[in-house]
């Protein structure tokens, strides 16, 4: 009998302390915590959003693999499920350092990592979102063409927490053709034709978000940014009383000055 | 275990880095055991760095007098400027004996997650010094991480309207690196910065 109850006791308890996952995941913002160690914000395609402490994540030995846009093997292990818990990770391939020397580069991998470390949240599996990161990511190295993936991976994001844009067909005519502009109020679509004088309050829609083989410049690039970047702000962080991340304002800053030039 | 004063002795030790409540525990009992020897001079030391150590006006580095003695110092290159990410930093390359210009320490580097923007680094003195035309070249020797490149970045945008060259240190192979050892990153930055032999 008392063998019995010990192994209850010991089957709930393995229970209890059985909480633990291993998955690929991508950092999103590690901040040392203590003196050696950080708290690390990950990116998994299970576990969505999930935090946990990366003990030695702030060391000198660790530092370079605690660093945003890496792709990371982790281990998470908590006694408790809703525990903040502890990682180990290994590096499975590195999206840092590729784009460190490259100003505009470093500036997108920065706001895909904040934008998805402040809008998504925790523990809530979002696999397009991961995706989408990951590919956007791995890319990244081809330039700033990889601009046009950042606003369509930006707009999946928003589909995905519920906010998502209608361009499929215009909110006033219904038309297919001739789209132009979304409407900042709701978010769909408003043809060339249909904007008449509400032109100047339209937000302008890019074509490669319409057709991925559309050509874009530095214009397009810029109104997609500021397209995505007005629901965002309104959406996704106004929801959540948070101004959208100084780093994708930098963004689109820096984006909006290239057209200038 | 002893009076609250031990306690509290105690508690302020295990607050420094390195620091543990075991480790505080057996510094605070050296220090007590012997208190002519060890916690009077310490006492003293502690009370006149508090006293006379203040941050240099022009530089950012610690010292006893402003500007410093590194800023004072006129056998360096008063025109070739290290700009680093802390004092301990400073105190590295100091160690190290390679750099004879002068320094001038950020206090940080820029982090929008941790909500670190430019307003938090003391970078405006530095941009005042090269306004001014007293700087011919800066050597940005901040960390080669996500924050450090984006404050390298940040820097450069704003330095590079005055004219005057701008370098920053090497990324790749440590001495007495093995290749098998280093991490992707350390590798791929190492390739890229290769040098003709």
């Amino acid at each position: 009998m008392g063998v019995r109850v010990g192994e209850r006791a010991g089957a709930a308890l393995s229970w209890l302390t059985s909480m633990e996952w291993e998955a690929p995941g991508i950092l999103l913002h590690a901040e040392p915590f203590g003196e050696g160690d950080a708290l690390a914000s990950v990116l998994t395609e299970a576990q969505g959003r999930h935090r946990g402490l990366a003990r030695g994540g702030a060391s000198r030995r660790q530092a370079a693999l605690w660093q945003p846009g890496n792709l990371l093997h982790l281990r998470w292990l908590g006694r408790l499920a809703d525990q903040l818990g502890s990682f180990s990770g290994e590096l499975i391939h590195t999206g840092a350092a590729p784009v460190l020397d490259e100003p505009l580069l470093l500036a997108m991998l920065s706001a895909a990592c904040a934008v998805a470390e402040g809008a998504l949240p925790e523990r809530a599996p979002h696999p397009r979102v991961f995706a989408g990161l990951l590919r956007l990511i791995a890319e990244l190295p081809r330039g700033a063409a990889m601009l046009a993936a950042q606003v369509r991976w930006e707009a999946t994001l928003l589909a995905e927490l519920g906010y998502g844009l209608d361009l499929s067909c215009c909110a006033l005519s219904g038309a297919r053709d001739g789209l132009a502009f979304v409407s900042p109020r709701s978010g769909r679509a408003v043809s060339e034709a249909a904007a008449g004088v509400w032109r100047a309050r339209l937000l302008p829609l890019p074509g490669f978000l319409l057709d991925e083989e559309a050509p874009a410049g530095p214009a397009d690039w810029r109104d997609g940014l500021r397209l995505t970047g007005h629901f965002l702000a309104r959406d996704a962080f106004g929801q959540q009383h948070r101004p959208l991340p100084l780093a994708r304002l930098s963004l689109y800053q820096r984006v909006a000055e290239s057209t200038k030039e | 275990m002893g009076g609250p004063e031990i306690e509290r002795l105690i508690a302020e030790l295990a607050r420094l880095p390195g620091f543990g409540p075991r480790a505080a525990r057996r510094a605070a009992l050296r220090l007590l055991r012997q208190p002519q020897a060890r916690l009077m001079p310490l006492i003293a030391a502690l009370r006149d760095a508090a006293d006379a150590v203040r941050p240099c006006a022009r530089c950012g580095n610690l010292d006893s007098v402003d500007p410093c003695t590194l800023c004072a110092d006129p056998r360096r290159d008063q025109g070739l400027v290290c700009v680093v990410e802390g004092v301990g930093d400073l105190w590295a390359l100091e160690r190290a004996g390679v750099h004879h210009g002068l320094y001038h320490v950020l206090g940080g580097t820029l982090s929008a997650l941790s909500g670190v923007g430019p307003e938090d680094l003391n970078a405006a003195p530095l941009l005042a010094r090269v306004a001014a035309g007293e700087v011919r070249e800066v050597i940005l020797a901040l960390p080669a991480t996500v924050d450090g490149a984006t404050t390298a970045h940040w820097l450069t945008d704003r330095l590079r309207p005055h004219g005057i060259a701008i370098s920053r240190v090497a990324h790749g192979m440590p001495m007495g690196g093995a290749l098998d050892a280093l991490d992707d990153g350390t590798l791929a930055a190492a390739l890229r910065a290769r040098q003709a032999v």
